[in-house]
């Protein structure tokens, strides 16, 4: 029914490739491409799963925006190595579990600040992640502890056809997402407050329920990506989370998902994270500075999202 | 072939077509409207009305054929203004600002004051006793109002004076006291040269206003004639339709009449009551907390925090776009979104099934288009509103409650709905059906009449009257205005 190039993802995937190819031919090519490409799927998994959490916010409408993805990945990284102290075995489950419940607490005092107090959840998310900020801080006290070995190895590893463990994570986590948003009930009902929150509630959706579980559901993939980020990197660090602030949105805005909300797009985010990676490599194989990689990478996305949005007004 | 003076004409249609695609809207229209002619334009939903209106306006330009505008350049020039059925002013801004909006010469230093003096004359001259102020906020005035300053604007002084306004349903959110004003209007400015193209659902309003009036059917305009030459019976054939005007009881009110003393299933707080299988109308002029109390009837239903596989009630918008549609969805999303609960295994949506309530509605409703996948916003507004109602119907909810559906659907659709909800009332559904037209209240079996947020008067069975209503529905001593 619908021409592949006109697919809201299309476009991330074209910028990606070619973003790919500008990079590894100026690093001579060869070999030099497969250790790019790991690289890159390695790095944009940790932001494909925070941009899947943040897509489905965003996808409730506007205003919806989770800016507490960094705070909730560092004290959630913080809390879980503090526990299992570098021990393997059941250690391991009890951080992930750890993890993952701190992302299911978060959610929730996020969804409190913005249903019972009223807040709007861009500054309610915002200043509730001060709070959780404050929590790492203060449970951390500048300790650098190490991951078990063992996660060590596989977040660093390429156990099946040379493509990095986490990708794998990544894409099966994916394709959860994509169920959620396209076959199931839930992922119906968030499109449904998306486009009219009143119109929802008088056709039967439980809106505050629907919110509650989607605002859980980002922060669990904060606190997972957390976890996983301090384990690659061989330990929590107070600003691991900082860049996935703006990463988690540019991916979802990227990927063609619509900011005015009711329209995801689960393929667009890989296309996306893999884009803000690659872009970041050529500026650097370029041997640009850092204050004109940073400019050239604001001016890129912008310059994407016009393109993008444009495109819509058209259809 | 037509009755304006081509002549003197403000705008000539000359074999106008549009087609989107496989669709053809418009066939080959020939119209001329003259200066001093009211022209009602009639015709079901789809017929081509809006389509004919869009390129008058110049919205659309025709597939083939011309539309002129005899001694003027384009639509602007010709002093072209359109007011549009759906609402298209703009909720963020002021009364003023809208004006401003459409005025492009309200520029510079005090463009404000003379905004608001070219507004409020206008709604002085039309609407005389009208509550509304320049400096209001859209969005915080009720949807009659809205209407008000829409066709205001509509009729504003500019810097091209209106010669032709076009009113697609313009009464659909007023009340009758309101609707008349503008219908003195109306008449007011065809006396001064002025032209007017009147679209209708209401064909009382019609033969009130207007002087000549076309029928169309399938995107041709099959009648052009003096109104003169039209009985009301005579321009519902044309349509297409047959007119059922007689109005059976339904089986609960006949069970009653019987002696079946059954209780109450419902009760709210303003002390509307229902029994199982009851149509219950809410009347009065619009506005006096009918809609409120119904949509808190409904959120009193149903749950924020839990979705229900057995509703105890649902809901039919009448603002379509403020309560209703899903504007991204296609026809079926919007459609099955109330009864998705049904349609649901282990958290995911059974697709086939979707598909096939989708289709089966599509044939029970009469949705016209030739796939459901199709958005919704690819729909005209009374096919919208088909959705809408299959989307309530779709469900088991024992209780339906409708508010104020019928804005601006045509009147063959508007009987099929009628059947439709007497049928369902007599499977043992209840209605709750807030309305401004006479027409549609006169088929419940039980009337509570509202005026300021009270109940003023129940009326049953033979007691539903247009008089018994309107009675109850001003204060005495109280004058219209």
């Amino acid at each position: 029914m619908m021409n592949i190039y006109k697919a809201p993802w299309f476009w991330a995937w074209v910028a990606a490739f070619a973003a790919f190819g500008a990079t590894w031919s100026l690093s001579a090519g060869g070999g030099g491409g497969m250790a790019l490409l790991v690289a890159a799927l390695t790095f944009g998994s940790f932001s494909v799963l925070t941009g899947l959490g943040q897509m489905l916010v965003i996808t409730m409408g506007p205003g919806n925006t989770d800016l507490s993805i960094p705070a909730t990945m560092t004290l959630a990284a913080t809390l879980s190595l503090k526990l299992m102290n570098g021990a393997g075995g059941v250690w391991i489950i009890a951080g992930l579990l750890t993890a993952l419940l701190i992302g299911v607490g978060v959610g929730i005092v996020n969804f409190a600040l913005i249903r019972l107090l009223r807040i709007p959840p861009i500054i309610a998310t915002l200043s509730a992640s001060f709070l959780y900020q404050s929590l790492a801080i203060w449970s951390n006290r500048g300790l650098r502890i190490k991951p078990p070995q063992a996660l060590a190895d596989f977040t660093t590893g390429r156990a099946v056809l040379g493509i990095p463990n986490l990708a794998w994570l990544a894409l099966a986590i994916t394709v959860v997402f994509w169920v959620i948003l396209n076959r199931a009930r839930f992922g119906r009902r968030i499109s449904a407050i998306g486009q009219n929150p009143r119109a929802a509630r008088l056709a039967g959706v439980p809106v505050a329920s629907v919110t509650a579980a989607t605002y859980v559901t980002c922060a669990v993939m904060a606190g997972l990506t957390g976890f996983l980020l301090a384990c690659f990197s061989g330990g929590a660090a107070l600003n691991m989370g900082a860049e996935f602030l703006l990463m988690s949105i540019a991916v979802t805005v990227i990927g063609g998902s619509s900011i005015a909300g009711g329209n995801s797009n689960v393929p667009g985010i890989w296309g996306g994270a893999l884009f803000m990676y690659l872009i970041v490599s050529m500026l650097n194989s370029y041997g640009l500075g850092a204050g004109v990689r940073l400019l050239s990478t604001g001016v890129i996305i912008i310059a994407i999202v016009a393109i993008a949005s444009g495109r819509k007004a058209r259809l | 072939m037509t009755t304006g003076n081509d002549r003197a004409a403000v705008v000539v249609l000359d074999g106008a077509s549009k087609s989107f695609g496989a669709l053809k809207a418009l066939d080959r229209v020939d119209l001329s409207v003259g200066p001093g002619e009211c022209l009602g334009l009639v015709g079901h939903n789809g017929a081509g009305k809006s389509t004919l209106v869009n390129l008058i306006t110049g919205l659309f330009a025709p597939t083939e054929g011309g539309v002129s505008y005899p001694g003027a350049a384009d639509h602007r020039a010709a002093g072209i203004r359109s007011i549009s059925q759906e609402g298209t002013l703009c909720p963020n801004l002021t009364v003023l600002e809208n004006l401003q909006v459409t005025q492009r010469d309200l520029t510079g230093w005090g463009w404000r004051g003379a905004a608001a003096g070219r507004v409020m004359a206008a709604l002085d001259a039309i609407f005389p006793g009208h509550r509304i102020r320049a400096h209001t906020l859209v969005i915080d005035m009720t949807l009659a109002e809205q209407q008000m300053v829409e066709i205001a604007i509509g009729f504003a002084e500019g810097a091209t004076p209106a010669r032709l306004v076009v009113l697609d349903e313009p009464t659909s959110s007023l009340d009758a006291s309101i609707a008349a004003q503008l219908m003195t209007h109306i008449r007011r400015f065809c006396a001064g040269g002025g032209a007017v193209i009147f679209i209708s659902h209401m064909l009382g309003e019609i033969f009130d206003v207007a002087t000549r009036i076309v029928v169309m059917r399938d995107g041709r305009s099959i009648a052009d004639r003096p109104a003169g030459d039209f009985t009301r019976q005579g321009l519902v054939d044309a349509m297409g339709h047959v007119a059922d005007d007689d109005h059976q009881p339904s089986p609960a009110a006949l069970a009653r009449a019987l002696g079946d003393k059954s209780s109450h299933i419902l009760r709210t707080p303003e002390g509307v009551e229902a029994r199982r299988g009851e149509i219950v109308g809410l009347a009065g002029l619009a506005g006096h907390g009918q809609a409120e109390a119904l949509a808190r009837f409904y959120l009193s239903r149903s749950s924020d925090w839990r979705g229900a596989s057995d509703p105890q009630a649902v809901f039919v918008a009448g603002d379509r776009k403020r309560d209703g549609v899903m504007p991204v969805w296609s026809i079926r999303r919007n459609l099955t979104l109330a009864a998705l609960d049904r349609l649901t295994r282990w958290g995911l949506i059974d697709h086939a099934a979707e598909a096939r309530i989708g289709s089966e509605w599509q044939k029970r409703i009469g949705i016209r288009t030739p796939d459901m996948g199709n958005p919704i916003l690819s729909l005209s507004g009374g096919n919208q509103q088909k959705a809408l109602f299959a989307r309530a119907l779709a469900t088991q909810a024992p209780v339906v409650v409708m508010d104020d559906p019928m804005r601006g659907v045509d009147i063959g659709t508007k009987t099929e709905v009628y059947d439709m909800i007497r049928h369902e009332a007599a499977n043992g559904r209840t209605f709750l059906w807030y309305s401004t037209e006479m027409d549609e209240i006169r088929n419940c079996d039980r009337v509570f009449v509202f005026r300021d947020g009270a109940i003023s008067a129940e009326l049953e069975g033979v007691q539903i009257t247009e008089e018994a209503i309107l009675a109850a529905s001003f204060e005495f001593g109280d004058s219209a205005a």
